[in-house]
């Protein structure tokens, strides 16, 4: 369970993934945040005004799914590591996953690095699709890896160092 | 010779910094002492980012915060800030006594504000005195300020916020973290942390602790065990974990002494984690024009040490009657904004200390 071992459940996750039409119609934050601390750096990042936080400051933060438009800018403003944008539309069998990343070496934009899931088990090898700084002060990377459809739920982060080339 | 001072804040952490900014807004002018060289309190070592609101400076990073409270307090005409100034005593006469340059200095201030934070705890085991095993915080200067990778392999003991972030922050230093261990059955310090933890491949394993360390000369690794639900180890869960350093972040306990030492009343309140002096709500303790500010009072965060610090200096001001309509405006808005940071489930341990804190004063 989360509170013992760090890991969200399917039950924790079941109150944050949106639908899955949603999910069809293009990239959509996800907060994996699930306890009531007291933060809200991301109501104020996100420009669309999409996360809010009811009724204070200790609530969970809550995507509308009508108003993110997948801009990932609340990915690195996020203190927690807690946002994550998943784009199911990216082609026929992948989904783009966008997840904080703040190791050395970053990956490069096309190389292909070692997915972890939740729990940090190996997923496989996938392509980088982006790798954006989120600023000189800032200084967290937002990482793009394009995974096949049915991971898009699990890949939530990579291994850092042992990047290879190419496909 | 005696140097007479208006506002003696002492330890320039956020809660002293905070402080010394808000005496000095009001017109206050304030002396600001740090026994370390830089100043900034614990925050010089912080390289996360920090939770809270935006009055808070939330989404920013700790050492990024310090130095930001640190520029104001360089460019402030009414404060003067002293490093390497370590406050070793204060007299029931009001006499507070500092040691700086090997030198003796003695001060006599109208007004105090004591924010001088807190200390770590250590853990009682078997070799527990080997080289290899430090603080959580050692390890976290050795390898933010200092600039050195502290250890090849460790096991961190404490699940809560420091033992959690600081692990992170040695993965990030190319560490090997081989896990977390915590005895309390749930994990203490934020999920969000737990999680990035997580999926970086470190396993938290709660109620489990170190039975033992072990090593010739120096420490070469631990074996630890789980813990049933009476905290009795069970026989037969060893694991032997080899390690190069074992980091202990067990928690943190008030620095409370010269309060105490000034004749406070300090009483032991174990959600504030250790002995606090009993302050009123303006943050004065039962000396008159003496104040606390920040962990000294109970072990919390920056961000609530930075509101109290901030109370603190308003209301001395208001005291000396500097610019007080402002000021008192301030107090009151430090009050709110310190309940609703104490407000959610998270705020539950500190809430029922300041509960006490309350009884106890309502006692005397
Ligand atoms: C690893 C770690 C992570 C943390 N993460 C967060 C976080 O994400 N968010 C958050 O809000 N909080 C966080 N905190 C907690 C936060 O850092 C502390 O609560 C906060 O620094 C307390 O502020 P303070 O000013 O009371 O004390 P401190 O920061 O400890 O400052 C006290 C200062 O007083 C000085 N001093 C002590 N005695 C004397 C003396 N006799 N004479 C002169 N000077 C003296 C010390 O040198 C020190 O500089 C974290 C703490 C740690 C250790
Ligand atoms: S992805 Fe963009 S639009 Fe969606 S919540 Fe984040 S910042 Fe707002
Ligand atoms: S900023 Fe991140 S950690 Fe803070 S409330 Fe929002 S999602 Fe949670």
């Amino acid at each position: 369970m989360l509170i013992n071992d760090g890991i969200p459940t399917a039950e924790d996750l079941a109150k944050v993934l949106p639908s899955e039409e949603r999910l069809n119609k293009g990239p959509i934050a996800i907060t994996e945040c699930f306890q009531e601390i007291a933060c809200n750096p991301c109501v104020a990042a996100c420009p669309h005004h999409a996360i809010s936080m009811e009724p204070d400051i200790n609530a969970t933060p809550k995507v509308d799914p009508d108003k993110c438009i997948g801009c990932r800018v609340c990915v690195a403003k996020c203190p927690g590591l807690a946002i994550f944008v998943v784009d199911m539309t990216q082609s026929e069998g992948t989904a783009a996953v966008t997840f904080p990343f703040e190791y050395i070496p970053v990956p490069e934009k096309g190389q292909l690095a070692c997915g972890l899931n939740r729990a940090g088990e190996e997923m496989g090898w996938f392509p980088v699709l982006r790798a954006v700084s989120g600023g000189k002060k800032n200084l967290t990377y937002m990482i793009t890896l394009e995974v096949p459809k049915e991971l898009a739920m699990e890949v939530r982060n990579i291994k850092a160092g042992g990047y290879r080339d190419g496909k | 010779m005696i140097r007479d001072v208006e506002v003696l804040v002492i330890g320039g952490g956020p809660a002293g910094l905070c402080a010394a900014k808000a005496a000095a807004d009001s017109g206050a002018h304030v002396l600001l002492l740090e026994r370390d060289d830089t100043p900034g309190g614990q925050l010089v070592k912080q390289t996360h980012k920090f939770f809270g609101s935006e009055r808070q400076f939330a989404g920013t990073r700790g050492f990024q915060i310090g130095e930001m409270l640190v520029d104001e307090i360089n460019a402030h005409e009414n404060i003067e800030l002293m490093t390497d100034a370590t406050v070793l005593g204060m007299y029931e006469d009001g006499i507070v006594t500092v040691l700086k340059d090997e030198k003796h200095l003695k001060l006599r201030p109208v007004k105090t504000i004591i924010a001088t934070g807190a200390a770590e705890k250590f853990l009682t085991f078997p070799n527990n005195d080997l080289p290899g095993i430090y603080g959580a915080g050692a390890v976290q200067t050795l390898m933010n300020v200092g600039g050195v990778k502290p250890a090849d392999k460790v096991v961190m003991v404490g699940a809560g916020n420091i033992g959690l972030i600081v692990s992170y922050q040695m993965l990030q230093a190319g560490v090997e973290v081989e896990c977390v261990v915590e005895a309390l059955p749930n994990i203490g310090g934020f999920l969000v942390h737990a999680s990035k933890l997580r999926r970086a491949g470190v396993p938290i394993l709660t109620r489990w602790t170190v039975k033992e360390a072990y090593g010739n000369g120096k420490l070469e690794g631990v074996i630890l065990c789980q813990l049933d639900d009476k905290w009795q180890q069970i026989p037969g869960t060893e694991k032997d974990v080899p390690c190069d350093t074992l980091c202990l972040a067990v928690g943190l306990t008030p620095l409370a002494e010269l309060a105490w030492q000034a004749g406070a009343r300090c009483e032991y309140i174990r959600e504030l984690s250790g002995h606090v002096p009993i302050c009123d709500e303006n943050l004065m303790t039962t000396v008159e024009g003496l104040y606390c500010a920040g962990d000294v009072s109970g072990i919390e965060e920056a961000s609530s040490a930075m509101v109290e610090g901030r109370l603190a200096g308003y209301a001395v001001a208001v005291a000396l009657g500097y610019d007080v309509e402002n000021a008192q405006k301030e107090v009151d808005a430090a009050k709110a904004e310190l309940v609703e940071l104490r407000s959610g489930p998270m705020g539950g341990k500190i809430r029922a200390g300041i509960a006490k804190v309350e009884q106890k004063r309502g006692e005397a």
